[in-house]
């Protein structure tokens, strides 16, 4: 059996920046695969060229063993899309929008109708009556949509950014719903700036960046070669940054604004009793230690090397992006 | 059954019933648009009233000229509605999805060309009211509401292609006010006699004006030339060959 997707060497370009510079992809069917990088890494187009909405100027796009270019209407009845807006008719009802989807999807009125009322009922709006998808609350909005991928049971669904903009607890909703379509045999493409939701729904994992593939893997395999742990300590007095960098273990990295510290460690524990001697007995005051999780701007920093990292751009993600365990 | 023709009708028809769903849940919307070429005609009538150079019943001038205009406004009306449903989410979904791609365009034809039917039948019945009456035959009388209806969908195709190429809504206000020197352009109120001759020139040039000049021939009312029923049929198709065809190329290319 063929890969549900085989993407080769595509190109996109959009004035003089390419969106995908040669971004090469295969996911096995019946797999869940992220696509996981910051904003403007090229996710978005990608998803875009694979559910047959844009054209790449080079390369070849196979999607459920069919050519998105030249057979997009045999894609087009193989996919469904979640994509990063709602793509569903704000004005009308769930009821509406999933029973007039299924018509386009050429199911006929009668199984449209069926179609539409299981839909509900399995993503939990089953009592929403009439009631405009322009009340909705963010969550119940993103089910729909995902209920309207779903009309014909596709063999690759496409999640551009499922959860982005939702709270946790919408997050925990979509997750869920993914979770339960697993196993069903769908394969899943999901593209995210979160690695801990790609790190919970994954089976692999291709980090993009700039339009091309930097590292492929399983969560455990991309989080080995990230080294662990680091641990950060900001001084008091700036001008001890040198002193502090030379006490920390090898690897460590200097932030002057902030004062900060920055190193790998091995052992948790141990790093931080370490850490702490080190900097008493060499008189370092420290205003803040702590151990933690790397964040996605290490990966990064960590998968395509220093000079080519571009901060301005990523330094929103830090907060949110740590790897669970 | 599953022949694509039978796909691009169920397709049309579903994205019709989209439209008339959008209606049903939001009546004030298609009062509104109802309401206002009646308030332009009511204004024009008793408020302003006079028409210039013209001979005989003036309202039976007026209506005529308020029925071409309500289709020529139906340009905007068109834009909009296009231009905010490309920035829509859900178009990526029609488009991802194997439905007859023109089918969102046939919807939105279908809908607009019956609101500017209901259009032209409550502002025939205003006029009524107001004094005006239809002086020819039944077959004139329906024969003009069809001339009516073909300038309506000229612009109509305008209106797309326009919300193709501008594609973002604060383009629509540009056209909002530019469609009204237009429209103003026109016979529509005023024999063209009456005003300065550059300017009756161009006004017996705007496509609208032979419409209404047809128009008010069939009602047998003042105003009507014969020689312009070609003009009022050949002027909609000539602008229909040159606006539907990049509007339906640019829509099957549509990639944001």
């Amino acid at each position: 059996m063929t890969d549900a997707i085989i993407v080769e060497g595509t190109r996109k370009r959009y004035g003089d920046k390419w969106a995908l510079d040669g971004l090469d992809l295969t996911v096995a069917r019946g797999t869940v695969h992220g696509l996981l990088g910051p904003n403007g890494a090229g996710k978005t187009t990608a998803v875009r060229a694979m559910t047959t909405l844009l054209r790449v100027d080079e390369g070849r796009v196979e999607v459920a063993g069919y050519d998105v270019r030249r057979q997009a209407d045999e894609v087009r009845r193989r996919i469904g899309l979640l994509g990063q807006h709602a793509a569903v008719d704000e004005e009308l009802g769930g009821w509406q929008n999933l029973e007039m989807f299924g018509r386009l999807h050429h199911l006929g009125a009668r199984r449209a109708r069926v179609r539409a009322g299981e839909l509900l009922e399995r993503f939990g709006l089953a009592g929403t009556g009439r009631k405009a998808v322009r009340q909705y609350s963010g969550g119940m909005r993103r089910r729909l949509d995902l209920a309207a991928s779903l009309i014909t049971d596709p063999e690759v669904l496409f999640l551009d950014e499922p959860t982005t903009g939702l709270d946790p607890r919408g997050r925990a909703e979509v997750w869920g719903a993914v979770r339960s379509l697993v196993g069903g045999g769908t394969t899943v493409l999901l593209t995210t700036q979160y690695l801990e939701e790609a790190d919970q729904l994954a089976d692999r994992i291709s980090v993009v960046d700039r339009g091309r593939v930097v590292a492929e893997g399983t969560a455990d395999e991309l989080k080995a070669r990230l080294g662990g742990d680091r641990i950060d300590v900001v001084v008091r007095d700036g001008a001890q940054l040198g002193v502090a960098a030379r006490l920390l273990p090898d690897g460590a990295t200097v932030d002057k604004d902030r004062r900060l510290v920055s190193a790998p460690v091995a052992d948790r524990m141990a790093a931080l009793t370490e850490a702490v001697r080190a900097l008493q007995e060499a008189g370092v005051e420290a205003e803040d230690i702590a151990v933690r999780r790397p964040t996605l701007d290490e990966v990064f920093l960590h998968l395509t090397g220093p000079g080519q990292k571009d901060t301005a751009e990523r330094g929103h993600m830090a907060d949110r992006s740590e790897v669970t365990a | 059954m599953s022949t694509p023709m039978s796909w691009a009708v169920a397709d049309s028809w579903t994205m019709t019933r989209r439209e008339l769903a959008h209606w049903a849940r939001q009546p004030t919307q298609i009062v509104v648009g109802l309401v206002f070429p009646v308030m332009l005609l009511l204004m024009f009538g008793f408020l302003i009233g006079g028409g210039k150079g013209v001979e005989g019943e003036y309202v039976d001038y007026l209506v005529p000229g308020m029925l071409a205009l309500t289709m020529a406004f139906g340009l905007e009306a068109t834009m909009l509605a296009v231009t905010q449903d490309l920035n829509k989410g859900v178009i990526d979904r029609f488009r991802s999805m194997p439905m007859v791609n023109g089918a969102v365009l046939v919807g939105r034809s279908a809908a607009d060309m019956l609101q500017s039917a209901a259009a032209l039948v409550v502002m025939t019945g205003v006029g009524y009211v107001i004094g005006w009456r239809p002086h020819g035959s039944t077959g004139a009388l329906l024969g003009a509401l069809g001339l009516l209806l073909l300038f309506r969908f000229a612009m109509l195709w305008i209106g797309i292609h326009l919300a193709m190429v501008a594609g973002k809504p604060e383009l629509v206000q540009a056209v909002q006010i530019l469609v009204w020197p237009v429209g103003f352009l026109s016979n529509a109120l005023a024999e063209p006699g009456s005003m300065p001759g550059w300017l009756g020139t161009v006004v017996e040039w705007n496509p609208m004006s032979h419409t209404a000049t047809a128009v008010r021939d069939l009602f047998g009312g003042p105003g009507g030339e014969p020689g312009h029923l070609w003009a009022a049929v050949l002027w909609p198709l000539a602008l229909l060959a040159v606006f539907f065809p990049p509007a339906v190329r640019k829509f099957a290319a549509l990639s944001r």
